[in-house]
């Protein structure tokens, strides 16, 4: 058992008084007959009348009580009266006056002098002697009449102000009374449910305490993901509930031929100049190519063939083993294609993939030399562009778009292509959200994919709706190492796809 | 994708009717065009020149349109071709007909090709443009559309460069040479005075438009040059003309050279200028041909303007589309796209034959037809459909436990970043304390930044820089990513291989050791046995340089595979990222787990 408090006790007084007596006329003698100070007991007198258990009445009076300096002068004389006492009769250098006197040397002196109490030998500034026997010391007898509670003239209060040697002070105590809520002893408030509540069973008694729901809780410790993967995982449902496989997209090198020659892109197409694209020192070139499909893609740029007429330059095997970072994911799709053609018989497919890609690109408030790049493609027989524009719209509206138009655009390995808008209701117009188109047939036939077999596909990248999204116009606020933590923290839960 | 500046009025009038800014927008949105601004002549050069905008618009400042174009279409590169695709597209006129003029037997022009010229550019291919008629703004076109020829399909004229001249002021035959630059003296364009050719290579290294071009032949023992038969140099291509042949707003006849290492596009090149500008000819589209005659008796006469004929099925062309049209309609829309096209039926299926005019280059095959068609019936009036079969959706099982491995992480308390593949070579290695053994790392062959010079092969300082960048965090900070490195790997038909990895640091007033061991415990209970055996001990001491000494270990499996390591990174780590606090850092291989 813990002990009781004095506060406690005081409280306990304090009722039982209230009850047998019906009032405490003066809480200061209360206080000093019961043994407490008075600002315990206040605290007391407060706690109770907020709970309209006492009802407690100011009393105030306000006092002029001395300043240290006003109690010294009191208790030894005024300084003048200092002054004149310690005057010997043949008289005083003033530095045998000031070593004796202190502080109160200088006042003393001025006071003196102006009372003529004092004066000098001629020609002997230094020498100071005493004018009079003995002294009235008047302000040394009102100090002593104010201290004992004494009443003093208005103009001697005042000329003790302007001297500062009086100030005044307020003073409060208060009357009791017993209060609407009296009880001789106040149940306890509780502020929180304790096990020791529950295992003593006084919680049947338990009142408690108001809470403040203006606070806030407690921040607490806790694991966060980046907004950007939080939008990602979004995206994959969205393409799982479409019926869409996961490409292995873990692998960012890639040799030109996957990346560009094997999408019917030619060798002088200007996304293969080293502006645009990340070529490596190491490993600078890959090893090892299928030879039989290789042939066929020389061949298909060089002169055509499978209803082409071909690009008609010489395409260089050297140009084709450079190795570079992936430009795209689509170097992916196009080894799953080619994959899928060596299978037989066909079946169709629909694969997706959000992994990162790289350009060789000056960096600014809306670009990266890396970023994500989402990519959907179906693959199948007599697949047309309606098709393509019924999956789309499927796909963006589950993104929250799903007012779309398209445009006509150019991809050197899509035709049809098609430029993907979505109207964006905040921004009041169109935005261009992706890219998309079917994959030509100097594409898909050289892999050996049967004639007749349409891929549509359409790409875009994580980033731009992220920042959509969120409200975000620098890339590198959301993606990088200069994010800042508190975003990361603070980033609402992704709706996308709900 | 190139962009085309055309006057606003110039463009309407070429039209033939004017349009709102709206308007013209929906009809370049149509096409497959974009009108990507809308500036003023002087607002142009007011920003080459950095100029602030006063904001003072004057009435009479031609507005200019900027019209951005798809990469392959050359024939849309300038005002003329712009406005006749437009002008066909929205069937106020029919495409035109090109025309090889014919030449009386003796009197047609020839370009004699020396055989020294296969050492550096061996192609030529040349036509002639008779009575033509220029003023200011056709002349600047014509000069524009070299240039953009130059910038696009040219590759900055390292395969194709244009050569156009005043053909009264020269005389024929020509001859193509490729001789030492020491034997080639001439005045060049805009200049006053006679230069041997490899002193005006060198008076061209200052030369801020030239100076990019010069590479090009500047190491070659020979320098290709064209004469007339007096032996003026018309062109050392693919730098300069001579100043003697210049085109003028006066020239009527002009001779065109183009130059290459790449005949099909010279080819097409050739065709563009030649299509484009003689709708200023006396004979509207009519163009007079030049023979090449090479040093083996071969001659060619260019340009070819022939049809390429394409001879198409209507289902080839409305299947892929997905939508039903007979056939006059389907010749109808090819027509709109400058396409003459016309059907017939063979063995009872309706056929189309299409001819692909020489404008059109970009069409190589059936489905380009196809696209074409579904532009002129309008991308927005395919009725959308469905794909007809259905598959089941799947995930790959390294992406998937990664992410479980993610959430396991956020789960104990850690944040999770997401930080970039590339860095500089001084944090993957130096600023870590390593050194590079060049046994590992996937090094860049042309960063534009230090920023970019090798693929991370390690998530350390992805994880110390991100920390660095939010140093004033509360403490502790926790913090980790789930992502590849790639290494150098010869088993790999590309060399490379990727691997995944999860990193996890920790930052406080004390290293957190025991808090980033208890994180690997966590893990390692989570993927232990009959999955991945762990014995009693996985933590081996190890001695990394990034690390402090005996404050690190690495993580091992049963059968003494490491799958990890961990450790307080080094003082002088933390020095270099510019980190005061101690960090204890993990990295563990994901794939090992799996």
């Amino acid at each position: 058992m813990a002990e009781k408090s004095p506060a406690a006790d005081v409280e306990a007084d304090l009722l039982a008084h209230l009850n047998s007596a019906g009032e405490v006329s003066d809480s200061r003698s209360f206080a000093s007959s019961h043994g407490v100070s008075h600002l315990e007991l206040e605290s007391v007198i407060k706690r109770l009348s907020a709970f309209l258990i006492v009802d407690s009445t100011d009393i105030i009076k306000e006092t002029w009580v001395l300043t240290d300096e006003a109690k010294g002068y009191a208790a030894k004389g005024s300084p003048e009266a200092q002054l004149v006492a310690a005057i010997p009769p043949e008289g005083a250098s003033k530095e045998a006056l000031k070593a004796k006197l202190g502080d109160a040397f200088d006042v003393g002196m001025k006071a003196a002098a102006r009372n003529k109490w004092i004066g000098f030998e001629k020609g002997n500034k230094d020498l100071v002697l005493r004018k009079v026997e003995s002294v009235k010391d008047e302000l040394q007898e009102q100090l002593k009449r104010l201290e004992n509670g004494e009443a003093v003239p208005d103009k001697v209060i005042d000329d003790l102000k302007r001297r500062k040697l009086i100030t005044k002070e307020k003073s409060i105590w208060y009357s009791l009374k017993k209060g609407p809520e009296f009880v001789l002893k106040r149940k306890t408030l509780a502020t929180d449910v304790t096990s020791e509540h529950l295992r003593s069973g006084d919680w049947k008694d338990l009142e408690f305490k108001d809470y403040n729901y203006g606070a806030q809780g407690q921040p607490i410790a806790k694991g966060y993901v980046q907004p950007l993967m939080e939008v990602r995982e979004a995206i994959e449902y969205i393409f799982i509930m479409m019926g869409f496989t996961e490409m292995p997209t873990n692998n960012f090198v890639e040799s030109s031929f996957w990346n560009f020659d094997a999408l019917f892109q030619p060798q002088q197409h200007p996304a293969r100049d080293s502006h645009d694209t990340f070529f490596l020192k190491a490993p600078a070139a890959t090893r090892q190519l299928p030879e039989d499909y290789l042939e066929k893609v020389k061949q298909v740029h060089e002169s055509g063939g499978y209803g082409s007429k071909g690009y008609g330059y010489d395409w260089k095997r050297d140009e084709a083993e450079k190795n570079l970072l992936r430009t795209h994911t689509t170097a992916v799709s196009t080894r799953m294609l080619y994959k899928l053609a060596q299978e037989k018989p066909f079946a169709p497919k629909r694969y997706y993939s959000i992994d990162r890609v790289f350009r060789n690109e000056a960096v600014d408030r809306t670009h990266l030399a890396e970023f994500h790049q989402i990519e959907g493609l179906i693959c199948d027989y007599g697949l047309t562009l309606g098709d393509l524009i019924g999956v789309l719209e499927d796909f963006f509206s589950r993104l929250g778009m799903s007012k779309l138009r398209f445009k006509p655009a150019y991809n050197p390995y899509t035709e049809p292509s098609m430029e993907i808008f979505s109207y964006h209701d905040g921004l009041k117009k169109w935005v261009e959200v992706g890219n998309s188109g079917m994959f030509r047939p100097e594409m898909l036939l050289p892999m050996g994919l049967p004639e007749g077999v349409n891929v549509i596909a359409w790409g875009l990248s994580l980033e731009r709706p992220t920042m959509i999204l969120y409200g975000i116009d620098n890339i590198r606020d959301l993606f990088g190492p200069k994010v800042d933590f508190n975003l990361i923290k603070s980033n609402p839960l992704c709706r996308l796809g709900l | 994708m190139p962009t085309v500046s055309v006057g606003r009025d110039r463009l309407f009038a070429a039209l033939g009717r004017t349009y709102t800014q709206e308007e013209f927008d929906a009809l370049c949105f149509e096409f497959g065009i974009e009108l990507d601004d809308v500036t003023t002549e002087k607002a142009i050069v007011r920003k080459e020149k950095h100029i602030e905008d006063d904001g003072e618009v004057e009435s009479d400042d031609e507005v200019i349109y900027k019209i951005e174009v798809a990469a392959n279409r050359y024939d849309l590169l300038c005002l003329e071709g712009l406005a006749r695709a437009l002008r066909v597209f929205t069937g106020t006129e029919a495409s035109p007909v090109f025309q090889v003029s014919s030449v009386p037997r003796g009197s047609i022009l020839q370009m004699n090709v020396k055989p020294q010229t296969s050492q550096i550019r061996p192609y030529v291919v040349c036509a002639v443009l008779r009575g033509v008629t220029f003023d200011e703004a056709r002349y600047n076109s014509f000069i524009d559309l070299q240039d953009k020829l130059h910038q696009n399909i040219c590759r900055k004229r390292t395969l194709v460069a244009i050569g156009t001249h005043d053909l009264d002021t020269l005389r024929a035959p020509f001859s193509y040479e490729a001789l030492p630059p020491h034997e080639i003296n001439f005045v060049p364009l805009k200049q006053e005075k006679s230069f041997r050719a490899d002193k005006l290579m060198e008076f061209y290294k200052s030369d801020m438009k030239l100076k990019k071009f010069l590479h090009i032949i500047e190491n070659s023992p020979v320098y290709p040059v064209i004469y007339d038969s007096n032996r003026t140099v018309l062109s050392l291509p693919p730098i300069i003309n001579g100043a003697h042949s210049a085109i003028t707003l006066a020239t009527r006849n002009i001779f065109i050279e183009c130059t290459a290492t790449d005949l099909t596009k010279a080819n097409i090149v050739l065709n563009t200028m030649v299509t484009m500008f003689s709708e200023y000819c006396e004979n509207k589209f009519e163009v007079e041909p030049v023979e090449v005659v090479y040093h083996d008796g071969n001659k060619t006469v260019y340009p070819d303007l022939s049809c390429y004929k394409m001879e198409v099925s209507l289902s080839d062309i409305l299947g892929p589309i997905g939508i039903s049209l007979n056939e006059e309609q389907v010749v109808c829309l090819l027509n709109k796209m400058q396409l003459q096209a016309e059907h017939h039926s063979f063995n009872g299926e309706p056929r189309i034959s299409v001819s692909i005019p020489p404008t059109r280059s970009d069409i190589l095959h059936a489905r380009d037809l196809v696209e074409d068609v579904a532009i002129a019936y309008g991308y927005n009036n395919v009725p959308k459909s469905k794909p007809k079969f259905m598959t089941i959706g799947g995930r790959q099982p390294l992406n998937r436990f990664s992410d479980k491995i993610r959430a396991e992480v956020a789960r104990a308390g850690y944040m999770e970043v997401l930080t970039f593949i590339l860095s500089s070579h001084e944090e993957n290695f130096d600023m870590l304390n390593r050194t590079d053994d060049k046994s590992k790392a996937v090094i860049i062959a042309n960063p534009r930044t230090a920023e970019f010079e090798v693929v991370r092969t390690s998530l350390m300082s992805c994880l110390l820089k991100t920390l660095k960048h939010n140093i004033d965090h509360p403490r502790p900070i926790k913090i980790f990513e789930v992502g590849d490195v790639v290494t150098l790997d010869s088993s790999r038909d590309v060399g490379a291989s990727n691997n995944r990895r999860l990193a996890a640091l920790y930052c406080n007033k004390v290293s957190g050791f025991e808090e980033i061991m208890g994180l690997v415990d966590s893990i390692v209970k989570v993927v232990r046995a009959p999955h991945v055996n762990f014995g009693e001990k996985y933590y081996v001491p190890t001695a990394e340089p990034e690390f402090f000494p005996k404050r690190q270990c690495k993580i091992v499996t049963s059968d003494a595979k490491q799958v990890g390591y961990l450790g307080i990174v080094h003082a002088e780590v933390l020095r270099k990222f510019g980190i005061p606090d101690p960090c204890t850092f993990v990295e563990m291989d994901i794939e090992a787990l799996l």
